[in-house]
């Protein structure tokens, strides 16, 4: 079992009429996701891409036993929809909208906060690619082909230096379990760490890669973690270091404000932790293969 | 995004706080004027800029007549002030806010962030103001009481009572403190703010006044407010950024040479990173965007060149969703449309990179091709360099 997703998991996708919600989820059947239908309000009774099309994540919970949903719903109204997934009893859900304002998504973190653990919603995202586990299932905008099937786990913030990273592991012959996003926004759904607790309970999971950048304490905390609870080995790399002070480099998340929030500092922190240093964004293959071989030989 | 102090105070006044008497002005003449208006015998004519530290960089002029606002608005007006937030080019004073005097008896602290670790609004307040909360944190660190406010309920009154008692304040204060607590809460709710600074919110005669206010507001909410966009200042952004952002694209300007055009935030950045490491220095972020389109590569291209610092520009996209070849033939377009001077080195990665790499070679065989992103960062400084000693030949 990889984390969050596999081939069994049924899907709906919220935003499922739209051009961009019609184009992935085309991508995602090809893939193998379990595609069960999806949400547009007012369309609902009809069908697309013959799967059928509800008015609510309610509904179509109901009709279609629904576990995990992705939201390509625009930013002023992702929130809502995310709190709609959450209300109906959806077990994962990864957004992929940018621009969500952060004041709704306070409002969204408030909100989950009313489930009790075991019946509340777990949300990764907003303002990521989504999550694949290779071979199995895809709930995301990646390139599947990128990705192949193996035993190291991937958290990271953004798309395409996740896909940079994929693409380094598949040249040098590295599987992975899982690919999760997190998302570029300052206020997101799931941290590094939460992602790195799955990873840890995971059987089909022996190494983690977590690429992080500049902004926010979660890198700092997953690190700190991670020396406490975590066996199996944690590699990191930290985008930004040229970042200067102030400057939202894209993400909105993407910001030094405080001590501790840039690059030198992050990568500081979790090498003090005991964890590996990705050096370079040229060297994700090649260290995830000499910490694998390292931990071969040691076995 | 940013707006003057003036503006923010407009927005703190309409919820009830106090602020000295003062007014804009865009003159020598009308400032002198204004004085006068606002009566009195003492004066602040204070440069309006998109920037903290304004005094230390000579941008807060005291005056004791209206002769001195005068000379004092002619010495601000059209000069660039440069603070450690600005840049070394600085920021152009167009506008000018007097302001009369006032008695000083305390100085506070009152700062409103979005707190990532709480995910919640956080205030943050001192008893002592008047020095930057940096300064604050490291030299009374004691002196810094805290509330986070809960989405669900907003800020309380009591929260407002704990600071205020916490600054050490009493008798009629503790009233006047909290409302201004309360409303600049409540100017940072309703307008999505990013962060709110009042510093230094002084006690003077029994009375709370905001001396200074910086404000900032998050980008992703001012679709829905449209009187915080009114407040925007082209004349304060880095041209380069306006430019860009005119045009969708996000960029960030730079101190260095190369030009960089990457699709996506996070590989953006790491390229940057692969330039520094190779001994270069990246003369812009910018992230075109998932779809790299020809019209987008072109855009890029544009905005890049409005930096005359650019010797050399790379361009890394990782092609997933999107075909190797369609990039590479946004490339060639680009390269006839735009005209680029200087010389281009292009990383692509992903789906049908070789044919990619094949048009590029074809029809635009001027093209430095690399093949990792180490190899596209070397080959970038590697060819700045040559530039460099070409023109030293010359």
């Amino acid at each position: 079992m990889a984390i969050l997703i596999d081939e069994t998991t049924p899907v709906i996708v919220q935003g499922f009429t739209g051009r961009i919600g019609t184009f992935h989820a085309e991508e995602m059947l090809a893939y193998g996701t379990n595609v069960v239908g999806g949400v547009t309000p007012g369309k609902g009774g009809g069908t697309h891409m013959d799967l059928p099309v509800f008015n609510t994540v309610k509904g179509a919970v109901r009709e279609t036993g629904a576990e995990a949903s992705i939201i390509f719903v625009p930013p002023p109204f992702a929130a809502d929809a995310i709190m709609e997934a959450a209300d109906a009893g959806i077990k994962y859900c990864t957004c992929i909208t940018d621009g969500i304002p952060a004041q709704d998504m306070m409002r969204v973190k408030r909100y989950m906060r009313r489930y009790r653990s075991d019946l509340k919603m777990r949300l990764t995202g907003p303002n990521c690619a989504g999550t694949i586990s290779p071979g199995r299932a895809m709930l995301g905008i990646m390139p599947g082909q990128i990705y192949t099937q193996g035993r190291v786990g991937v958290v990271g913030r953004s798309g395409t230096l996740g896909y940079e990273a994929a693409s380094q592991m598949q040249a040098h012959g590295i599987g992975i379990s899982t690919s999760v996003g997190i998302g570029g926004d300052p206020i997101n759904g799931s941290s590094f760490k939460d992602i790195l607790m799955l990873f840890e309970e995971d059987p089909d999971t022996d190494a983690v890669v977590m690429i992080g950048e500049i902004g926010g304490p979660q890198e700092a905390e997953a690190a700190e973690w991670a020396r406490e609870h975590m066996k199996k080995p944690l590699m990191a790399y930290v985008a930004g270091l040229s970042a200067p002070k102030g400057k939202k480099m894209g993400h909105a998340g993407a910001i030094v404000q405080a001590f501790g929030e840039s690059a030198q500092e992050k990568v500081e922190i979790i090498r003090e932790a005991g964890h590996t240093i990705i050096p370079n964004p040229s060297a994700f293959g090649e260290t995830v293969e000499a910490v694998l071989s390292g931990r071969k030989a040691a076995a | 995004m940013d707006i003057h102090e003036y503006q923010a105070k407009e927005l703190l006044a309409k919820q009830g706080i106090r602020l000295p008497r003062g007014a804009l002005a865009y003159s020598p003449e009308q400032a002198a004027y204004r004085a006068s208006e606002i009566g009195g015998t003492a004066w602040v004519v204070k440069a309006q800029i998109h920037s903290g530290a304004r005094g230390k960089a000579g941008g807060i002029i005291l005056c004791r007549s209206e002769k001195e606002v005068e000379d004092a608005a002619d010495k601000l007006l059209g000069a660039r002030l440069v603070t450690h937030q600005t840049g070394e080019r600085g920021k152009l004073v167009s506008r000018l806010y007097i302001e009369e005097t006032v008695q000083i008896d305390r100085e506070i602290y009152l700062g409103f962030v979005l707190d990532r670790k709480e995910e919640r609004i956080m205030i943050v307040a001192s008893g002592s103001g008047g020095m930057e909360i940096e300064e604050i944190a490291e030299n009374e660190p004691d002196s810094i009481v805290r509330q986070v406010v809960d989405p669900g309920v907003g800020m309380l009154p009591f929260q407002a009572r704990e600071l205020a008692f916490g600054l050490g304040l009493d008798g009629a204060l503790i009233g006047k403190a909290c409302q201004a607590i309360m409303g600049s809460y409540r100017v940072f709710r309703d307008h999505d703010a990013a962060m709110l600074e009042i510093n230094p919110l002084v006690v003077s005669h029994d009375e709370i006044y905001a001396l200074d206010c910086k404000m900032s507001f998050d980008e992703n909410a001012v679709f829905r407010r449209p009187e915080i966009m009114e407040l925007r200042d082209k004349s304060q952004e880095d041209p380069r950024e306006t430019f860009a952002s005119d045009r969708g694209l996000s960029y960030v300007g730079l101190e260095g040479n190369i030009g960089c055009i990457i699709n996506g935030a996070g590989l953006a950045m790491a390229t940057l990173d692969m330039i520094k490491i190779a001994g270069g220095e990246p003369a812009n972020f910018l992230d075109i965007g998932g779809g790299a389109s020809p019209e987008r590569v072109a855009k890029s291209f544009r905005a890049v060149l409005q930096d005359r610092k650019v010797e050399v520009i790379l361009v890394n996209i990782f092609a997933g969703i999107n075909r190797c070849d369609w990039v590479a033939e946004g490339v060639v377009k680009a390269l006839e449309e735009v005209g680029v001077g200087v010389p281009l080195v292009v990383r692509l990665s992903g789906t049908k990179v070789e044919e990619g790499r094949a048009i590029l070679k074809e029809r635009a065989p001027s093209v430095i091709v690399a093949d990792t992103l180490k190899d596209a960062a070397e080959k970038a400084v590697a060819a700045r360099k040559g530039a460099e000693s070409t023109v030293a030949a010359q």
